[in-house]
């Protein structure tokens, strides 16, 4: 699918300030990152200086600066999930994948990321996959779901 | 949905959705909050709706996807009315079943029962059950009774009233009379008299003022707010309403957590329906009232949960607190006037205004009224939001309500109030849910975080993991917090890596008062009290790593070593498999052993081994 494009997403914000965060968050969402040339087209059309983009866009952590990877798995840290093993869990993401939380994988398939809490608290230790989330997770679950997502990739692109 | 346009037209309404719903067989209520979708309830929800109408069904049977019933762990739920029965752990195999006897025949399944750990009956409806019984769930019963997404069940079931009421000739200093003779206190954290911060508001200078609602429950291990918001937002609406009436504010903003997609979507969604329903905008129900509310995300910051914050960031700024001299309910938003509650706040304030304050503050301890939602999770049985009357010991909710440890290891310490809170030990359990009870005993309420810990949590890794935590959030706008948590931090670490010096534990001390009397906001003044309240209740454990080297619960990575159990290790070679760091090395059938070199000591080789042959030394 095609993203919707920075001008669409402008649509009705346009010279609102206040609107930044907003608008952020849908490119965000469309693009898995803010790129230059979008923070520069979004401080022309909100009025907003350069340097302010910038520094809500390194502010807050929901916005990202480069790439990520194709699959992007989430690992909960909140307390609850911290007490269950959350820990186990990064350890299994970060060896099987060689890779720290926040960069991408050699391959680009791959980033592993960690957030403060998701809210399932009593389902924990819980681990989001591109949207799809998996409750009381174990380093063995996360063992194979990783190595399905890998399959499914060497799959298509042996098919395309 | 029609428009409402008198205050008058509202009961009509209300009663045409009922006699509507008189006519059904029965309510299948299922939950689709967060919790259990993650367990499959879109699957079962859709498999159910498919197999009713494949039956004949669909025009007499109602199916209820509902916000979340607060049992997490038994997910997804599924509450058959008119009878109540209440199952758990429901698959779309089950599906076939639940229509042929429970519906058309009015039988319980006993395998879809909740069986009561300790007695091993099964237990047939919600009120029976041991989790629901000591609990008084005010808030919390209304989820499974509405589907979040519609308007007409949030008023079937009487919303909307306290609205009605107020506009109908109640005035603003009555309905802020009430709050404030109500008792009620914020929940999102510091307990401020809900009343108080009203009037404070409807006193400032100027015409132009709002109310927001704070639903970045940022707190890590708290959820309540999520599940009120995704499973009731017209309550938190109707609240918000109620309170723009008291003050004199004519717009409003729910600023809620982007890691909550269906908060958002569903506040969204209700403030749709409220608009089309003519509650929300001008002239509502025909009075003279103007309010609108909008849907702001936040950006994922822990700080914007601080009031001024929350406001910059709404404003679309870095979300940086600035100094409180002058408060948020003189100059907050835009510099006007500004009322800041949280969700579970706001969600209280329509029963207040319908039944009155005295209804509210008869319940509830002396200094704490009414109900507190608490989430709670860790090393207890029964996970989930547990709501009960504020005073009720902590004691009654980890044991009667939780279930007790279900690792079967002692429970050693409950932690209460997110990372501005602390934790307290077995022996304070008395101890009641009550904002300044908890306070003095060097925890707090917070949110109602409860997180249960057995004894195989070390207390200094806590204390690292709430600093570590909190180094990642501070925004570094004011020195105290900024390098007061980064020293403490550093130190905490020095001492589970080994290399603690005794005068440690004063110097932490000393940096937790400094931060305390001079940090900018709430965030950095209690961002020591996980550090103080484990040296309060734990310092044997500080001992511990100090001066014996040795982490008691065997977690601090420096201080221990994996090992392989000659006697017990039989070789299956599970350990082997599961090393991400391919640090185990043996031959099947074999006694295995750990390469200390490529050992990352993360533990996954013990808990993958069936014959507890992995221990640490």
């Amino acid at each position: 699918m095609k993203p919707q494009s920075i001008e669409s997403l402008l649509e009705g914000r346009r010279s609102q300030p206040h609107q930044l965060i907003e608008v952020l968050q849908d490119v965000q969402k469309q693009y898995g990152y803010i790129s230059e040339e979008a923070m520069r087209m979004i401080s022309g059309e909100l009025g907003v200086p350069l340097m302010d983009v910038y520094s809500v866009v390194s502010f807050y952590k929901a916005f990202h600066m480069k790439p990520r990877g194709k699959n992007i798995i989430t690992l909960c840290t909140g307390t609850a999930c911290h007490v269950r093993g959350a820990k186990l869990l990064l350890n299994q993401a970060t060896g099987q994948l060689g890779v720290d939380p926040g960069n991408v994988t050699e391959d680009g398939l791959f980033t592993i990321e960690h957030v403060n809490c998701l809210g399932a608290c009593a389902l924990g230790p819980v681990v989001t996959e591109n949207g799809s989330s998996y409750h009381h997770m174990t380093p063995g679950k996360l063992r194979k779901l990783i190595n399905g997502l890998r399959d499914r990739e060497e799959e298509k692109a042996t098919n395309a | 949905m029609p428009e409402i346009a008198f205050i008058s037209e509202l009961s009509a309404f209300r009663n045409r959705i009922m006699e509507k719903r008189n006519e059904l067989k029965g309510t299948i209520a299922i939950c689709g909050g967060t919790g259990c979708q993650s367990s499959s309830s879109l699957k079962v929800i859709a498999a159910l709706m498919e197999e009713l109408e494949a039956q004949g069904l669909a025009e007499t049977v109602h199916v209820r996807p509902t916000g979340c019933h607060g049992f997490c762990e038994q997910g997804p739920i599924m509450v058959v009315e008119p009878d109540g029965i209440f199952y758990c752990h429901v698959g779309v195999d089950d599906i076939a079943e639940i229509i042929s006897e429970t519906i058309r025949k009015g039988e319980a399944i006993d395998r879809l029962l909740y069986t009561d750990p300790v007695t091993g009956r099964k237990i047939k409806t919600e009120s029976e059950i041991p989790f629901y019984v000591k609990q008084k769930r005010q808030l919390l019963a209304q989820n499974r009774r509405l589907n979040p997404k519609s308007i007409e069940d949030y008023i079937a079931l009487g919303g909307y009233s306290a609205l009605a009421q107020a506009l109908n000739g109640m005035e603003a200093g009555t309905i802020l009379k009430e709050v404030i003779a109500s008792g009620l206190r914020g929940r999102g954290g510091g307990g401020f008299p809900t009343g108080r911060k009203w009037k404070e508001c409807q006193e400032a200078p100027g015409e132009e003022k709002y109310v927001v609602c704070n639903a970045d429950e940022g707190d890590p291990g708290a959820y309540m707010d999520r599940c009120l918001l995704e499973g009731n937002p017209h309550s938190v609406l109707e609240g918000m309403m109620l309170g723009a009436i008291a003050v004199g504010a004519q717009h409003g903003y729910v600023y809620v957590r982007n890691e909550y997609p269906l908060a958002v979507e569903h506040a969204k969604k209700a403030v749709e329906q409220a608009r089309e329903a003519g509650l929300l905008g001008e002239a509502i129900l025909g009075s003279s009232f103007n309010f609108d509310i909008d849907v702001a995300r936040g950006g994922g910051a822990f700080v914007c949960g601080e009031s001024t914050a929350l406001m910059a960031s709404l404003e679309g700024r870095v979300g940086e607190p600035r100094p409180k001299d002058v408060h948020t309910v003189v100059e907050g938003l835009w510099n006007k006037p500004t009322v800041l509650n949280n969700v579970e706040t706001w969600a209280n304030i329509p029963a207040i205004i319908l039944k009155g304050s005295d209804w509210y503050s008869a319940q509830g301890s002396n200094g704490s009224k009414g109900t507190k939602i608490l989430a709670l999770t860790g090393q207890v049985k029964n996970t989930g939001l547990v709501e009960v009357e504020m005073g009720t010991p902590i004691k009654t909710v980890v044991f009667d309500i939780g279930g007790g440890s279900a690792t079967g290891k002692p429970i050693k310490a409950v932690q209460t109030g997110g990372p501005s809170g602390g934790c307290l030990p077995t022996y304070k359990f008395d101890l009641p849910v009550d904002f300044d009870a908890l306070y003095d005993a060097g925890s707090m309420v917070g949110s109602g975080g409860m997180v249960v810990m057995d004894e195989d949590t070390c207390m200094v890794d806590v204390a690292k993991y709430f600093l570590t935590f909190l180094q990642d959030e501070s925004c570094g706008k004011c020195v105290p917090c900024r390098l007061g948590i980064d020293r403490m931090l550093e130190i905490v670490t020095r001492i589970s890596d080994g290399g603690g010096k005794p005068e440690d534990i004063d110097l932490m001390e000393d940096l937790a008062f400094t931060m305390k009397e001079t940090a900018l906001c709430g965030l950095g003044k209690t961002a020591a009290n996980p550090v103080l309240s484990t040296l309060k209740y734990f310092r044997d454990e500080y001992e511990a790593h100090i001066n014996g080297r040795k982490c008691p619960a065997g977690v601090c990575q420096a201080l221990i070593t994996y090992v392989v159990d000659g006697e017990k290790c039989n070789g299956c070679g599970r350990c082997l498999r599961a090393c991400p760091h391919n640090s185990i090395i043996g031959e099947k059938k074999k006694v295995h052993r750990i390469d200390a070199e490529l050992c990352k000591k993360c533990g996954i080789c013990r808990s993958v081994c069936e014959f507890d042959a992995i221990h640490t030394i």
